[in-house]
């Protein structure tokens, strides 16, 4: 009762008595936003967590906006619905293999292949289904396993054999980038067919304006439902809730920035499927991470791996899990990728696309010590590296400049993550 | 003193342990019984850690036997003790810094809804259990990394405390404590006690083995070397006994007969 509660006296009582049990509805859990009644309590709130380096994803949307206002005022082009449409199908390949990074990051790891096993899923389905003529549906199932067993084989050599994972995924990098050369062949380039099932996942729109419509409408909903529900169950179990008036204000927020999303898709081609397809994984991912066992593991492993091991966690297995998991998304990732430029070719995840690939997973705010990030730090940190490469782009900077601001963009989220660590830590929240 | 059951929880007979050339344990006796707290000190290398890993099935036992409950048992491996009800609360705590404390005391036992983390239960449960222990936590949702020593120290304890154990064994629990904190943990200990658990203390700290235990057994290089009771033995005894200044035959047959007839 030493901090921040002393207001709150009614707490110590909540379980053993039923009146004090509904007090304690108004008892407020440091966690929760809001602290004191109305508006000033938002208020309060955001000004202790700011002091105490608790920025959350607040640096990365910063940022996005201010480089937004930059790109904007350079070229009005940038901010077109067109040209956001564009940026939006072309971050989900990168996006997703963020996401597997994410996992690895959240052990305290890292994955260095997730390049060259997205090029070796794409080659694969391309081998597969245009050199051999297989059933698209099965070339793309197979591609997808590639990643997951070349991810497995990584965790397995990690977590059994005990090589360190920088040193693993090294000799993965280059090992996979020599199996997709081998497997393409003297040709280098696969085209693949442009009416495909690959193809398609980065070139069709659901047109339909209703389908950008429903599905904000589905999210806002389905958001404030399962925030409303869980609420219900807290009051009726005696512990800490959010007033209902923050949940609608969240759900309020949420709907104006999907329906904003949505309009400006629908003033190009539509929703464009890969960013549904994005978005699932990202909804299923956070929800694995977040409430389920597994997820818990994951996060332990992160903070401690001796207290994992002592609580009966099978440490090796969720260590293989995880690698399999980023390999499976670099697969998937990889196949965004050839689908974006109808092919498999030999460049596929090399050069700077495996460090535009960290980036995205750090600069979003996942934290490179482990045990701290959410897969939606994926989405945000892909949308500043995309808006970077993009907006230079249209101005049509060369990319030696490219590298150094994306370079220097890395720089300062990772300054930014080491700043508030201290800070947290004085805080005592580190 | 609390009242002590016949049958003693936990009862090593002759235990010896050793590990190559080295022979950690020699002819170990201890008893527990419920609703008492046994202090063990010993200096080190005296062979506390090592016991104390023998009982929680980390190091198997050579010779000699363990009874629990008056049965004969077998403990292996560290499952076996969790199973018959023993609790062990090492010294570097294995908390994740990362988790709030609701799912620090739920790590690896998480309850489940419908395959879902039943995050409500969990919190409610907790509340509850640190209520029972009167354990006092700015909140339940806050991370590891937030709490103080001491705090993270009746967290870990609450959490050996999950599975309802008849016997729990503690580290050092108050080494690296401020005043305050040692104070808050010495109480938790004798709440254990009231509830009827049967408790190891390990410790360095006369004062806190003064404080609340009831009965020092004294090791020294791996051997017994008395067992005293708290309340009519000076801090000098139990001192001289742990350095072995007292350690002649009289002395451990004087300990010996004193602590059959207190029985």
């Amino acid at each position: 009762m030493s901090t921040e509660k002393t207001s709150t006296p009614t707490e110590g009582h909540a379980v053993a008595n039923p009146e004090a049990a509904a007090a304690a509805v108004t008892v407020v859990d440091p966690r929760l936003l809001v602290r004191e009644q109305g508006f000033a309590g938002y208020w309060n709130e955001f000004k202790r967590k700011m002091k105490a380096g608790d920025l959350g994803s607040l640096p990365v949307v910063v940022g996005l906006l201010i480089i937004w206002a930059i790109f904007t005022s350079l070229n009005p082009n940038f901010l077109t619905a067109g040209n956001f449409s564009d940026m939006s199908v072309a971050m989900v390949g990168t996006g997703m293999i963020a996401v597997g990074i994410v996992f690895v990051l959240l052990l305290g790891e890292i994955d260095l292949s997730v390049g060259s096993v997205s090029g070796v899923a794409g080659a694969a389905f391309a081998v597969m289904s245009v050199t051999h003529g297989m059933n698209e549906v099965l070339a793309l199932v197979l591609a997808i396993l590639t990643g997951t067993v070349a991810g497995a084989i990584h965790g397995f050599i990690f977590a059994r054999i005990g090589v360190p994972a920088f040193a693993v995924t090294l000799a993965g990098l280059l090992f996979w980038q020599g199996f997709m050369l081998q497997i393409l062949g003297d040709n280098g380039t696969i085209n693949l067919d442009s009416e495909g099932l690959v193809v398609k996942l980065t070139s069709y729109y659901f047109s339909d304006v209703a389908a950008a419509y429903g599905l904000a409408l589905v999210a806002t909903v389905g958001y404030f439902l399962v925030a409303f529900f869980d609420n219900r169950r807290r009051e009726a179990a005696g512990v800490p809730s959010r007033p209902l008036n923050e949940i609608i204000v969240r759900t309020v927020l949420l709907a104006v920035l999907a329906f904003a999303v949505a309009i400006v898709f629908n003033q190009y081609k539509g929703l464009p499927l890969a960013v549904v397809i994005f978005l699932a994984f990202l909804v299923l991912t956070d929800f694995v991470l977040r409430r389920t066992a597994y997820g818990r593991k994951v996060f332990a492993l992160g903070g401690s791996v001796e207290a994992s091991r002592r609580a009966g966690i099978n440490v090796e297995m969720v260590r293989i899990s995880v690698f399999a998991i980023a390999g499976t998304f670099a697969a998937i990732g990889g196949l965004f990728v050839a689908s974006k430029i109808a092919s498999a070719n030999q460049g596929a995840g090399t050069g700077e696309f495996l460090m535009n690939v960290i980036a995205a997973a750090v600069i979003g705010g996942t934290s490179l010590f482990g045990g701290r990030g959410r897969t939606w730090d994926a989405l945000l940190g892909v949308m500043v590296i995309i808006s970077i490469t993009y907006g230079l782009a249209l101005e049509g900077i060369a990319s030696p400049v490219q590298y150094m601001i994306t370079g220097g963009v890395l720089l300062a989220t990772v300054v930014i993550d080491a700043v508030t660590r201290k800070t947290q830590k004085t805080a005592g929240r580190a | 003193m609390v009242h002590v059951s016949a049958t003693p929880v936990l009862a090593l007979r002759g235990v010896s342990k050793r590990f190559g050339a080295v022979q950690a344990l020699t002819d170990v006796e201890l008893e527990v019984h419920a609703g008492e707290v046994v202090a063990l000190v010993g200096d080190n290398g005296a062979g506390k850690s090592t016991l104390v890993k023998t009982i929680a099935g980390v190091h198997p036992i050579d010779e000699g036997s363990i009874e629990w409950e008056g049965r004969p048992v077998q403990i292996g491996k560290p499952h076996d003790a969790q199973n018959l009800g023993i609790a062990t609360v090492y010294q570097d705590l294995a908390l994740c810094d990362n988790i709030d404390v609701v799912g620090n005391l739920y790590l690896g036992r998480e309850i489940r809804r419908r395959g879902v983390l039943d995050e409500v239960e969990m919190e409610r449960r907790s509340r509850e259990l640190l209520d029972t222990l009167s354990i006092r936590i700015p909140s339940v949702r806050i991370p590891i990394a937030s709490l103080s020593g001491g705090q993270r120290q009746v967290v870990a304890i609450a959490r050996s405390m999950l599975g309802e154990p008849k016997l729990v064994i503690l580290d050092e629990p108050t080494a690296a404590l401020g005043v305050e904190q040692t104070a808050q943990v010495l109480d938790l200990v004798e709440r254990l006690r009231e509830r009827g658990h049967a408790v190891i203390l390990i410790s360095h700290n006369m004062a806190d083995v003064k404080a609340v235990a009831d009965k020092v057994a004294v090791l020294r290089l791996g051997r017994n070397n008395g067992v005293f009771e708290v309340k009519s033995t000076s801090q000098e005894e139990i001192i001289s006994a742990i350095t072995g200044a007292t350690d002649n035959a009289v002395t451990r047959r004087a300990a010996r007969t004193n602590g059959e007839i207190k029985k």
